[in-house]
């Protein structure tokens, strides 16, 4: 009954159902399961099995996004639960994202920060144009793990390297990682500012927050 | 008879144009400047003032468009009309704001610097199917505050055709347009014969952000042409339906203008755009696709209904190399492009989604947009009758060569591509080296970088605009702007 239960959930994942994601989740608590169980067991199989597809070319943007979407929309009901039970749902690590001060890209920064939940991320999206000492008081007051910046322009990716150094100024440096992404972003550049983790793309930016997760120790 | 194509029924147009103003009132249009707010509820709009969103009535809108100028020039610097934005007149310029270039030797992307944008300026320059420059490339050792300007500062010093542009932020609109006047003679005289467009963008969906709407009521002021570049990407910032795209580039255009025309009546403003599908593997945007074409030919036909001049980004391929995927990715859009009569076609040169210039692929791109300008020639009477007096004298021989006419007409009727485009025996192919096309490129290009003249500016104003920008380059923490 329970496996049936889990297999219905993945699947409601990998149809991108958000309504019977819900559903499922509601019911799966009149059912007396674990919330945390319903998470692990049933939906994340759902979301894994769609972000590898995704990996090998094999499931699509929209699919992957819906998702994530239907996740979202599980993970509320389920999180709620675990409120009023007094538990809660362990994240992979927490991290403040947005497109830096002067750039209004968001297409990219928003699927990074689609992929980071679907990852088991707890993110904070700040959005566009978002200044630099926005983004490390956020961090700060949430003490993420990570500060993710996304820039588009030539003219706005400089001001990564700002993130990097107000860290430093108020001592927090060796507490959040960085890390850049964007079209014009490289390594190189990212080595030459001294950011901690750079990606290409939405789905390898996941991998790289987990690395910097494990060389944070955590 | 120029040979056209209409992508739209004569039935979806209006529904097109009916539905975008619709998009109009529900959900409204984003304008995220203030004046901007002010202006549109002046004129009739509804504002709501906290969530930044206005409602324009369809008359409030078809009232500001009666005033947008159907046609206009763009001059040289020798005050010579060049550039017809109206009708079905077609132009091609290079792709802009590269940040990379394909290093012909090394064959690896890397960032651009002065150099590369100064060969790309001298090659467009010299060869006649670009009717304009672009500010292609964005220099990476200058610093990033005058990034945009400085393109054009190159662009300036190296080509006397007129320039498509941009700027990046609102101070560098200011400072661009008094560096055209140092060339025009005055601001005045800038307005009277414009030797620039300014790209603008508003920001998919159905946004006008500060810096995009600052700059359509700046550049309206001015009196400076402004290019609207919306940019849908559909399934992402847009409906994925092409359709869908088209409506919303619409409704973009339109209340763009409407900002513009409000600022100042009778500015010229352009219809253009950059859309695009979104490659639903790998999440980018295909500027070579063929639907990315179909949504650019789409709303070209909307904005000639109202008879506006119009823009858009083709020409451009996503591959990383100039092969065969580069080749028929631009060929065919460029093509698309023409028998559409768009006014202006951006995007020659461009690699990697508008990523990469590669100026050998811009000497390659000039010979598809060659042959699209001759297919835009159409079919052409020279004769009448069409052929029968030809036959005089042939009985039956191959022997066509031998006649006046044949004589006469060839190079009206041909095409003749440049030796780029390789017509000749596999004999002649192999004495020459058995090259590919890319490699006659690179040979080709040297040629051309050896023989181009630089332009003969006056003096006093070169010295005014390096006073000018090397200011500006002081106070961004460059002591001294590079020698070329
Ligand atoms: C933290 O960790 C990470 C890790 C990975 C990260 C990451 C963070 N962030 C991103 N990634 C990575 O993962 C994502 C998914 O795989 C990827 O994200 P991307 O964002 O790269 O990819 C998206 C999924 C799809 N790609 C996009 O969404 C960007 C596409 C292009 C065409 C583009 C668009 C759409 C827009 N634009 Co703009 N735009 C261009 C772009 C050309 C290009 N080839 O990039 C670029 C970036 N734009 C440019 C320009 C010049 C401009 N744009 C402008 C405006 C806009 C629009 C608003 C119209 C629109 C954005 C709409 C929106 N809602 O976001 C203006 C600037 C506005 C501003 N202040 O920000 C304006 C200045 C134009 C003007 N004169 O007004 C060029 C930059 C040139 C330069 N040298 O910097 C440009 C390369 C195009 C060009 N050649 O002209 C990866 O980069």
């Amino acid at each position: 009954m329970t496996e049936q239960m889990y297999s219905a959930m993945a699947q409601s994942i990998i149809d991108g159902e958000s309504e019977e994601a819900e559903k499922l989740a509601k019911q799966s608590i009149e059912l007396g399961i674990d919330p945390l169980d319903a998470i692990n067991q049933g939906f994340v199989l759902g979301v894994d099995h769609v972000g590898n597809l995704f990996s090998r070319g094999d499931a699509y943007l929209p699919e992957l996004v819906m998702a994530g979407e239907a996740m979202k929309a599980a993970v509320n009901v389920l999180e709620t639960e675990m409120t009023k039970q007094g538990t809660e749902r362990k994240m992979l690590g927490s991290i403040v994202l947005g497109t830096i001060e002067g750039d209004i890209h968001d297409i990219g920064k928003t699927l990074v920060g689609t992929m980071l939940s679907v990852g088991g991320f707890k993110v904070f999206d700040l959005g566009v144009d978002v200044p630099i000492l926005t983004l490390v008081e956020k961090a700060r007051t949430e003490t993420a793990d990570i500060i993710a910046v996304s820039a588009l322009l030539t003219t706005t990716m400089v001001k990564q390297r700002d993130v990097i150094e107000a860290l430093d100024d108020i001592g927090l440096r060796s507490a959040i990682k960085v890390m850049v992404g964007g079209a014009p972003v490289t390594r190189d550049w990212a080595e030459e500012i001294g950011a901690d983790g750079y990606s290409e793309d939405a789905v390898g930016a996941v991998a790289v927050a987990k690395e910097l997760l494990v060389a944070k120790g955590l | 008879m120029q040979p056209q194509l209409r992508i739209l029924s004569s039935e979806l147009v209006p529904q097109i144009i009916d539905e975008a103003f619709q998009l109009l009132v529900n959900p409204g249009i984003k304008v995220q400047l203030k004046e901007a707010r002010t202006s549109l509820a002046d004129a009739g709009a509804r504002v709501e003032e906290e969530r930044e969103v206005v409602q324009i009535p369809e008359e409030v809108a078809r009232k500001a468009l009666e005033t947008v100028p159907h046609e206009f020039f763009l001059y040289n610097q020798d005050g010579e009309p060049s550039v017809h934005y109206g009708g079905d007149t077609v132009h091609f310029d290079p792709g802009s704001s590269g940040v990379n270039v394909l290093d012909a030797e090394t064959m690896q992307h890397r960032p651009a610097i002065t150099h590369d944008l100064i060969k790309v300026i001298k090659t467009a320059d010299s060869l006649w199917q670009y009717d304009a420059q672009s500010t292609a490339l964005v220099c990476s050792e200058i610093p990033k505050e005058i990034g945009d300007l400085y393109r054009l500062y190159l662009v300036l010093l190296f080509s006397k055709k007129p320039v498509i542009t941009g700027a990046f932020s609102t101070k560098n609109t200011s400072v661009m347009i008094d560096m055209l006047a140092i060339f025009a003679g005055g601001r005045d005289a800038l307005v009277q014969k414009p030797t620039a467009v300014f790209d603008v963008c508003p920001s998919p969906p159905l946004i006008w952000s500060q810096f995009g709407s600052q700059s359509l009521i700046d550049l309206a002021r001015a009196g400076i042409p402004a290019q609207i570049v919306s940019m849908p990407l559909a399934g992402v910032a847009a409906p994925v339906t092409l359709l869908g795209s088209v409506v919303q580039h619409t409704a973009e255009c339109i209340s763009g203008m409407t900002i513009h025309q409000l600022a100042k009546p009778g500015s010229p403003i352009v219809w253009g755009g950059a859309p695009a599908i979104m490659d639903m593997r790998h999440g980018t945007t295909p500027m070579g696709a063929v639907e990315t074409a179909m949504i650019d030919a789409a709303y070209a036909q909307v904005g000639k209904t109202f008879g506006f001049p119009t823009h858009s980004y083709m020409c451009a391929s996503d591959a990383k190399v100039v092969d065969y995927q580069a080749g028929m990715e631009s060929s065919t859009t460029a093509m698309i492009g023409a028998l559409a009569g768009i006014n202006m076609i951006s995007g020659a040169g461009m690699l990697d989604f508008l990523a990469c210039m590669s100026t050998e692929k811009l000497l390659i791109d000039a010979e598809a947009i060659g042959m699209a300008k001759r297919m835009l020639k159409g079919m052409q009477v020279h004769t009448d009758p069409l052929a029968a007096d030809m036959y005089e004298g042939i009985n039956f021989k191959g022997e066509f060569l031998k006649l006046r006419l044949t004589r006469q007409l060839f190079k009206e009727e041909q095409y003749l591509p440049s030796a780029v485009i390789d017509r000749g025996s596999i004999r002649t192919w192999q004495q020459m080296g058995a090259t590919d096309t890319f490699t006659r490129a690179k040979t080709q290009l040297q040629d051309l970088l050896n023989t181009y003249q630089p332009p003969d500016l006056p003096l006093e104003q070169v010295a005014e605009l390096q006073k000018l920008v090397s200011g500006l380059a002081k106070e961004a923490g460059m002591d001294q702007l590079p020698e070329f």
